[in-house]
Parts: structure tokens; C-alpha cells; sequence
């Protein structure tokens, strides 16, 4: 049984780089998510964002310094902290030649739900994200919002205490990015920590309360979004991250 | 188990969508085993039951070129067909064409007379070192005779064109013996030789006898069916690495490698999943091919398929076999970085392994350093277990020799997928 703390996310003193240093390489991290949070990540193409996300998921190993997650260390050759978390990737991470329910099937079991558990998770997910009329055909013919939605309900289907969202709403239309957001909130509601990152700035300040700003490795500015709008007496979101992070081209 | 049950089904159910991968492990086997074995099988028939058409063009009037003739024919082995004595080289082809003939003789003007001269040459010098009188007629001067000409279809495969050339030789021996000795018989007692002592004198020669040995007994001759079902059986179950080792690598590149890393499974359950669907599904290319030869070839004029008396041992090899090719399928999947790599290399690897492994060209036909070679590839293993079961009437105890090593290079591909997965920090 896993316990909670208050932190949903507790990174202390993390050291990473990649071999040959050949991107974005941290020293001395250290960040905290409060559980229950609705937590942005922001930041340039290249700022360090996919990569503090992979190491939060265990999809990177630390050089140095810790990643908790509610409690629990991730990286240990035990997947069991894996079970607290969902993760939804900017990538399309399902198999396309099955339906929604059958790829909902598989990631169930794999996340340790039992047959009934999946069948009634899977039942009321595909109601909630309106994929019910399309649960047996092949995700391959599906639009892109639809990808989306299958995408982010195989992230859930275990009800975790932590959502990492990578992208959630790229490329889809205005409708499903209502559909996905007003969900996102409604998880959120119910306890599940969200850890959001996109480019799409005006869609995350109606979604984080909390946020983040990276570069080049660094955690530039944290907090409560409200109150640096209001520190830095900017308008929006967009205004803050120009200021913070600059206007030049980033590779 | 209820990971690995699911996982299972997703596997069954993608593989079951792969309707081009399907069409490779079961359609494509099944094509090549049909059509190579009614290939082969002509080429059995040609050799074993069918009598090979020759076409004789007799040129010479003499009696002994129709002895000949008549030889040729009461050797059993070909149906004489006759033709017109002043054929020329190309009506000569246009005869074998009409006859459906892939050979033909040319008994040449002088046949008779130059072997009679020898014969009469022969006894001359036989009574002469007897110490009797010899005829008294001048001998003619011996010239060297002048040959036959067979004329062949050049696909004749040269195996049957030398027995057809020793079959010949012997007919031409037969006749020359016995002419010789009625010369002979003639000059010592002025009479003919009876015919009932030229057949003591000619026929009495020691005969053959043909004894086939196979381990369990057996004395089902071999056919092309008995030869071609194991050993497209063995490709076929191979041949899966199309669709396994590119399953492997579409579940690494593709994005659900990324979420399948961050559940609370290890990936060695995906693989063992991968492993249990893949090795049903040689299991049941087995079945198919099997029971094509069993029940269908005798519908197209094929032998039927015999079973080994050792079904066990059958079901057995056949496990070591199934498993053998999963496990290499696996490994050139974890290894590949595409599919194109893995499919590329997969169906090229495949084709090499059985051609050095013996299923092309028999191992033992093989020069030496080959024979070596062909050890390494495990499809050498495994069709020197199923020819034990299938031709030899083995049992189960006589082709363990073949499974152990097969066993031996599956654990080496087993091996390999761990460290391939290790490096790459999947397990």
C-alpha cells in the first residue's frame, strides 16, 4: 500500500545530462508539487521541459539526486510507484490497429486493474471523452482529436494520483481542446495532481494555477501564476514567458 | 498472469490484422510447398516410376543394331519409340519433340557390321591362343567402330543422363558378349549356339539385391513430398520473423514503447507474450502444411505425407523448432532499428540459413568447409531431425542429437535478446 505525503512531486539535488552532453543538462534541481495541484511546465523548444518530464516518469534515470513521487522514489528497479501515475506522451501511445476499448484492455491489465475494474473504468472513459459509438473500430481511422482522446483515457484508466501531460491538446480542434480541458479540471477535482507542459500558453493559464518557467536547465521563475502576473504586472501568461525567457530563436 | 493473458490477446488480436503477415507465415508456405513438391515429385517420377521416352533412329540394316534396339528396351528403364532411318539433325529434334522425348539414339549405317567384325576378330584370336584353327578368310583390318549418338534435352538433369549413359554402355555390352560368343560357339562347332546355353551364358549373371535401411524399420521409400513438407515447414516457421521481428520493432519506434516503459510491467512480459502467441502460431503453420500433405496432396497427384511412427517425437521437434524460430525472430527484432532493417536482414538471413542449413541442397552434398558452416545455421538441426522422423523412421530417441544443439543455439538467441534488452535498459 502506498502512503501519500503533501508532495506529489518532490525532486531534490537532480543532476542529469545526456551522453556527450548533447542537450539540455540539469545540476542541482530541486523542485516541489504540492498534491492536488494543477502544475504547468513551461518553456522554450529545447528549455529541458520533455526531459524533466522523462525523469519524473523513470523514462530517464538521474545521474544524481532524487525524484519522489508522493512519497515514493522513482528509478528503483521496482515498478510499483508506476501504479501512481499517468502519463499521457505528446506521441500517439497506443496501438493503432486495435479499438479504443481494446487498447484499454491491455494498458488496464498492464496497469494492474483487474477484468471488471477495466470494464467499468473503460465504460464511463469512453462515455465521459465521447468515444462510446466508436469503441470497436480501429483508433488507425480515427481523427487526430479522437487520437487524443484515446491517448489521454489510456492515461487515466487507473485513476492515478498524478497526471504528467505532455502536449495533451496539440493539433486537435476547439471542441475536443474544450472536451479535454474541462476534463483535465474535472480529474483535478477529484485529487489527481495534474503536471501539465505545452506551447499553447492561453489554454494553460484557464488549466494551471501553478507554474514553472525552464530554461537552458534551470527553473527560471515558480509559482503561482496569479501572483507573477501580478509581480512582473504582466497581462497574460504569454507576456510573462517573453519576459522571462527572451525573444530569440530557440533550436 | 492476467498481464500476460491480456498481453496475449493484444498480440492475437494485431497479429490477426496483419493480413500481410498472415499471407507470409501461411499462404506464401503453402504455395512454395505445393509447387516445389510437384516439381520434385516429376522429377521422382522420372526417375523412379515413369519410363524415359527415347526416340532410336536406326540406320543400319544389320540385325544386331535391332538387337540393340531390343536390348534397350527390355532394360526396363525407357519406351523405345521409332523412327524414320534417314532423320537429320534437326528432324532428329523435331521427333523428340513429337514423342515428348527428352532423349534419342542414333544407331549409325555400320553399326552391325563393325561389331560382327570385331566379334569375328575376337574369336579368331581366342582360337588361336586355344591353340586351334583359326578361320582361314582373310581378316579384315579393325577400325574403331563408330559410335551412337544420344541426343538429349539439355535440362535433363545430368544425374539421369548418366544412368541413361550406363544403361546404353550395358545394352552395347550385351550385344557385343553375344555376338562374340555365337562367332565363337560357330567357329568351334560349325552350328549355331543353342539358344537356351546363350541365355545360361548371358543371363546368369549375379544379381542385385536392394535392402533399404532406416533406423525404425521402416521401408516407406522417400518421395518429394516426404522430402519437401519438413523442409518448408522448417522455412515457413522461420519465416515468421517477417511479422515478429517487425512486431518487436513497431512496438520500440512506435509511441506506445514510450507509455509501455512507464507501467508498472516489466517488458520481458510483452516478450514472453510475444513468445507464447508466435510459437502457437509455427505450431499451427505445422499443422497446415502437415495436413496438406496428409490430406490434399493426394488430390493433385501428390504422394501423401507419411507420419512418423513417433507422434510424440513429432510434436516434440516440432516445439523445438517453433521455438527456435521465435527466439530468432525476437533477437533480430531487439537488434534492429527499423522495420525495413529488421525485415531486410530478416528475410535475407533466412534464406542464407536454409540454403547452408541443407534445406535447398542436401547438407552432405556440401563441399567440406560448408558441411562445417552448415552446423551453425539451427535449420540444419532441424531438418536433420525431421528427415530422422520422416525418412529414416526414427523415434524420438535417435534425432535428440539433432535437438541439442538446436536447443543449445536457441539459448544463444535467448541470450543475446536479454543482452540486446539489458543495453537498451528495456528489462
Amino acid at each position: 500500500m502506498v502512503s501519500k505525503t503533501s508532495f506529489a512531486v518532490n525532486i531534490e539535488n537532480l543532476c542529469f545530462h545526456y551522453p556527450g552532453n548533447s542537450g539540455v543538462t540539469y545540476d542541482g534541481l530541486n523542485l516541489k508539487i504540492a498534491e492536488g495541484e494543477r502544475f504547468g511546465l513551461f518553456g522554450p523548444n529545447g528549455a529541458g521541459k520533455t526531459t524533466l518530464m522523462n525523469l519524473m516518469t523513470g523514462l530517464l534515470v538521474a545521474d544524481k539526486g532524487t525524484v519522489e513521487l508522493l512519497g515514493h522514489k522513482i528509478g528503483n528497479k521496482s515498478k510499483a510507484v508506476n501504479k501512481l501515475f499517468g502519463f499521457v506522451p505528446q506521441d500517439f501511445s497506443f496501438y493503432q490497429e486495435l479499438s479504443p476499448i481494446e487498447n484499454l484492455d491491455f494498458f488496464g491489465a498492464w496497469y494492474g486493474l483487474s477484468r471488471k475494474q477495466i470494464a467499468h473504468r473503460s465504460a464511463e472513459l469512453l462515455e465521459i471523452l465521447g468515444l462510446t459509438d466508436v469503441s470497436h473500430k480501429a483508433v488507425e481511422n480515427f481523427s487526430g482529436g479522437m487520437k487524443r482522446r484515446v491517448n489521454l483515457a489510456i492515461g487515466v484508466i487507473h485513476n492515478p494520483g498524478i497526471l504528467f501531460l505532455d502536449e495533451p491538446t496539440v493539433g486537435v480542434d476547439v471542441q475536443t481542446r474544450h472536451a479535454i480541458i474541462d476534463y483535465l479540471k474535472q480529474l483535478n477535482k477529484q485529487g489527481t495532481t495534474l503536471i501539465y507542459t505545452s506551447h499553447q500558453l492561453a489554454e494553460a493559464e484557464g488549466l494551471c494555477e501553478q507554474i514553472a518557467l525552464v530554461d537552458k536547465g534551470e527553473i527560471v521563475r515558480e509559482g503561482k501564476l496569479d501572483s507573477l502576473l501580478e509581480e512582473y504586472g504582466h497581462q497574460d501568461l504569454e507576456e510573462l514567458f517573453l519576459n522571462l525567457t527572451g525573444k530569440d530563436y530557440r533550436n | 498472469m492476467f498481464k500476460l493473458w491480456a498481453s496475449i490477446v493484444k498480440d492475437v488480436r494485431i497479429l490477426l490484422r496483419d493480413k500481410v503477415g498472415i499471407s507470409l507465415m501461411f499462404i506464401m508456405p503453402v504455395i512454395l510447398v505445393i509447387v516445389v513438391t510437384l516439381i520434385q515429385n516429376s522429377t521422382f517420377q522420372l526417375m523412379n516410376k515413369n519410363k524415359l521416352t527415347v526416340v532410336v533412329c536406326n540406320q543400319d540394316a544389320g540385325k544386331l543394331s535391332k538387337q540393340l534396339t531390343s536390348t534397350i528396351n527390355k532394360i526396363g528403364m525407357f519406351k523405345v519409340v521409332q523412327a524414320a532411318s534417314n532423320l537429320n539433325e534437326q528432324q532428329m529434334g523435331d521427333a523428340m519433340h513429337n514423342a515428348d522425348a527428352m532423349l534419342a539414339i542414333t544407331i549409325p549405317p555400320d553399326f552391325s557390321a563393325k561389331i560382327e567384325a570385331k566379334a569375328k576378330s575376337s574369336s579368331n584370336k581366342a582360337l588361336k591362343s586355344f591353340g586351334l584353327q583359326a578361320d582361314s578368310a582373310k581378316e579384315e583390318k579393325l577400325t574403331a567402330p563408330t559410335p551412337l549418338i544420344l541426343h538429349y534435352n539439355p535440362s535433363i538433369p545430368e544425374s539421369i543422363r548418366f544412368s541413361v549413359n550406363g544403361a546404353l554402355t550395358s545394352a552395347l555390352q550385351i550385344v557385343e558378349s553375344r555376338e562374340t560368343l555365337r562367332t565363337l560357339y560357330f567357329a568351334i562347332n560349325e552350328k549355331e549356339m543353342p539358344e537356351k546355353l546363350e541365355q545360361e551364358m548371358l543371363n546368369g549373371k549375379a544379381e542385385i539385391k536392394q535392402v533399404p535401411v532406416s533406423k525404425g524399420g521402416s521401408i516407406t521409400a522417400p518421395n518429394a513430398t516426404q522430402h519437401n513438407v519438413p523442409a518448408w515447414t522448417i522455412f515457413a516457421m522461420f519465416f515468421i520473423i517477417m511479422s515478429l521481428s517487425g512486431s518487436v520493432v513497431r512496438e520500440k519506434v512506435s509511441g506506445s514503447f514510450i507509455r509501455l516503459k512507464t507501467l508498472p510491467t516489466n517488458f520481458a512480459v510483452g516478450l514472453l507474450s510475444k513468445q507464447i502467441t508466435y510459437l502457437c502460431v509455427t505450431l499451427f503453420q505445422a499443422l497446415v502444411i502437415f495436413s496438406l500433405g496428409l490430406w490434399f496432396f493426394p488430390y493433385i497427384n501428390l504422394p501423401a505425407l507419411n507420419l512418423p511412427a513417433d507422434i510424440f517425437g513429432l510434436v516434440l521437434v516440432t516445439v523445438a523448432v517453433g521455438y527456435c524460430a521465435v527466439s530468432y525472430a525476437i533477437c533480430v527484432g531487439v537488434f534492429a532499428h527499423t522495420q525495413e532493417q529488421a525485415n531486410g536482414f530478416g528475410a535475407v538471413s533466412i534464406v542464407i540459413l536454409s540454403a547452408i542449413g541443407g534445406l535447398m541442397v542436401p547438407a552432405f552434398a556440401m563441399p567440406g568447409a560448408l558441411k562445417t558452416i552448415s552446423s551453425l545455421s539451427p535449420l540444419h538441426w532441424c531438418i536433420e531431425a525431421y528427415y530422422g522422423l520422416f525418412l529414416e523412421g526414427a523415434g524420438l530417441k535417435d534425432v535428440v542429437i539433432s535437438i541439442i544443439p538446436l536447443v543449445g543455439i536457441t539459448f544463444v538467441f535467448q541470450a543475446l535478446t536479454f543482452i540486446g534488452l539489458k543495453r537498451k535498459n528495456l528489462i
